[in-house]
């Protein structure tokens, strides 16, 4: 392992013992190291002995933001539905946080799906996320059996031998588009913050919005074509929290359950604007996908549109509601469709 | 009489059983590295992949042709003015005849395993007896690979109809089904050397050692067992593992009608989804993720071999490589089997 997270290891571990040592919290949420090589697994400390089994590396990509509204309420004394809700203070749950988690964070607490007073979130700049897939994809398919982290550099090795594949050339594109590496809410930092921040965040987005409306169709139909419906996106995604996704309700039927063209990116075009002003860019719906499917390109066009148009980006701010819970006269209200031509420009 | 072929007459022969069938055989996308089982009809036959197949196994689930996601299972008309309005009737087509090239001996098993609780179903058996399993043993076992722990084999043949295996200056074609022997007598009767072997594979296979150890145990202390909280704990709920799974059989059925027709279909369900249990009064069995996660190993590892006999997973790995949050079902069986 690099250096730099063999040390973010040994403080992780260390704050989450004395944390957990001290009764500050009940239980602390990181990642501990997976069964396979690039693999990291969520995992929930409750002793200070369980810290020990705390990891931080390039492979951490679930955002685990969207464990928390779950494990504040199993830290809750057990209540009925028609009980009162508890008074005083509640365990807190300590918690890791890169920038777009923390952001995460604050669309929870701004979504009153997370008590802030209850987090006690432990800052780490981001150097940028490695998707597993990214290295096969270097690899030509080969088989992976062990990766060892230097700085910049990914040693990798198989049956095949060993390989040196450069570190950034396999961060994620969320990664590598990034703005906002440093956490915006945090109660201790574990590191110096980051300095880097992609100068054309949106320059996928752009690519795509370049394209005529019958290449953005074809590219839209055939990047989704291979979704298997696992909704791993959705459920990595700690934005989607509704008791009952909407391509889950039958009663009402939403949308068919096949994996046909209107089915599939239906549910996708739905989840993305469902995201809406409320995403953060935290790649692990795209982390997440088994089929490889560059899902978040649709929450990050949304991302640069929000931007534009009411000049927010989300979680930046915990004392402000998000775009799309509020409403000013001085919103923009543009539609322009380059299909036909039409416009609806607000006089 | 030999009983081996050259390269070339495989790949001859190969693309002589594509005016009868569709051919499916594990592809590697160049860009992404991943294998998946493609149709040679949408490329040529790639003499590369098909004498060597390329290890590791396929992203696509075999279940994929025996339960196709969706599968339009019957049709009707909501026209009332229709004498048949409202009444199921049977598809007129039939699909395709296909063979499926250089299946590994899991996923070939995986086929075998789940046509123990399909043997009643007309639709699953249909399939069946129209597609053909050439298998090909293999020669290398990646990290995720786990297939003699629940009853497999590398070299094992179970669920194949034929077996295509290298030998020096060649390959030999060794049916193991009456289906195996009479698509090669369809397809290869002009060929010279091609030898029909003896139908085997007929006896029946001892249970596997796991599956007589899962059976002696109580079910109930395995479903009470104090570890599953923990194994649930990472879990997200998606169904990648379920829909990757060779073995995840579930299915949910529904209507849809479009102006005057509709289909009845059938579709993939998992047992991850609160929706899977989810009853008409509201009340839900498996509520929590817990129930559910208990659910796919109890399932795989109790319920099956407690009903059919071997267990339901082939060892294949795929949901220990995909799944997001890295649960490994080889330590949930160790835990099991500790109990």
């Amino acid at each position: 392992m690099s250096s730099k997270y063999l040390e973010l290891t040994q403080e992780i571990r260390r704050q989450a013992r004395e944390l957990l040592a001290s009764g500050e919290v009940a239980a602390f949420l990181g990642f501990t190291a997976g069964s396979l090589s690039m693999t990291t697994r969520p995992f929930v400390a409750r002793t200070p002995e369980d810290a020990e089994k705390l990891v931080w590396n390039s492979f951490c990509v679930v955002n685990l933001a969207n464990y928390l509204p779950a494990l504040l309420k199993s830290l809750e004394p057990p209540r009925g539905p028609k009980d009162p809700p508890p008074t005083g203070p509640l365990p807190k749950v300590g918690v890791l946080a890169t920038g777009c988690w923390s952001r995460n964070m604050v669309v929870q607490a701004q979504e009153n799906q997370v008590d802030r007073s209850r987090l006690v979130i432990l800052g780490v700049p981001s150097r940028g996320m490695v998707d597993r897939k990214n290295v096969v994809a270097a690899l030509k398919g080969k088989e992976v059996l062990d990766v060892v982290e230097d700085d910049h550099v990914l040693r990798v090795k198989g049956k095949w031998g060993e390989e040196e594949i450069s570190r950034w050339s396999v961060v994620r594109d969320n990664c590598q588009s990034c703005t906002h590496p440093n956490p915006v809410i945090y109660d201790r930092m574990l590191d110096t913050p980051s300095e880097r921040a992609s100068q054309a965040p949106f320059a996928q987005i752009e690519a795509i919005e370049a394209m005529s409306a019958n290449e953005r169709w074809q590219w839209f139909t055939q990047e989704f074509s291979s979704c298997i419906r696992c909704y791993a996106c959705r459920n990595a995604c700690p934005l989607c929290y509704c008791t009952t996704c909407f391509v889950d309700d039958n009663r009402p039927q939403w949308v068919g359950k096949t994996l046909k063209n209107p089915d599939v990116l239906t549910f996708h075009i739905l989840r993305a604007f469902h995201c809406a002003g409320r995403c953060t860019d935290c790649g692990a719906c795209e982390s997440v996908c088994p089929m490889g499917i560059k899902v978040r390109l649709l929450t990050k066009k949304l991302s640069k549109d929000v931007l534009t148009l009411f000049g927010v980006e989300a979680g930046m701010d915990i004392t402000i509601p998000a775009p799309f819970t509020t409403y000013a006269p001085s919103d923009q209200n543009p539609f322009e469709c380059d299909t036909c031509s039409s416009t609806n420009k607000k006089e | 009489m030999k009983t081996q072929i050259d390269r070339n007459q495989l790949v001859q022969w190969l693309q002589h059983t594509l005016d009868g069938f569709e051919l499916f055989y594990p592809m590697k996308d160049a860009q992404t590295g991943v294998v998946h089982l493609r149709n040679a009809k949408d490329t040529a036959i790639d003499a590369d992949s098909v004498l060597k197949p390329v290890p590791g196994v396929p992203k696509t689930s075999i279940k994929t042709f025996f339960m196709p996601q969706p599968e339009v299972i019957a049709r009707f008309s909501v026209n009332s003015k229709d004498a048949q309005a409202f009444v199921l009737r049977a598809l007129d087509a039939q699909s395709p005849r296909r063979v499926l090239l250089n299946i590994r001996p899991c996923d070939a098993r995986s086929v075998a395993l789940n046509a123990k609780p399909y043997a009643d179903d007309p639709y699953f058996q249909g399939l069946m007896a129209r597609t053909v399993i050439i298998g090909r043993t293999c020669t290398e076992t990646c990290a995720t690979c786990f297939c003699e722990r629940v009853g497999g084999s590398p070299q094992g043949t179970e669920g194949m109809d034929v077996v295509l295996r290298e030998v020096e200056d060649g390959f030999s074609l060794k049916a193991l089904t009456q289906k195996g022997a009479a698509f090669l007598k369809e397809t290869g009767c002009d060929m010279q050397g091609l030898e029909l072997s003896q139908i085997s594979g007929d006896g029946r296979p001892e249970l596997p050692k796991i599956a007589m150890e899962m059976r002696e145990k109580d079910l109930l202390e395995l479903y009470n067992a104090p570890f599953w909280p923990q194994v649930a704990e990472p879990c997200i709920n998606c169904g990648a593992c379920t829909f990757l799974c060779p073995t995840c059989y579930c299915f949910d059925i529904q209507d849809e009608v479009l102006g005057t027709k509709g289909v009845r279909l059938r579709y993939w369900d998992s047992c991850m989804f609160p929706l899977f249990t989810l009853h008409a009064s509201g009340h839900n069995p498996r509520g929590q993720k817990v129930q559910r996660v208990r659910n796919r190993f109890m399932h795989k590892f109790k319920y099956f071999p407690d009903r059919f006999g071997p267990v339901s997973c082939v060892g294949c790995g795929r949901c220990v490589k995909d799944c997001p949050v890295n649960i490994d079902i080889r330590e949930v069986i160790s835990l099991m089997q500790a109990v």
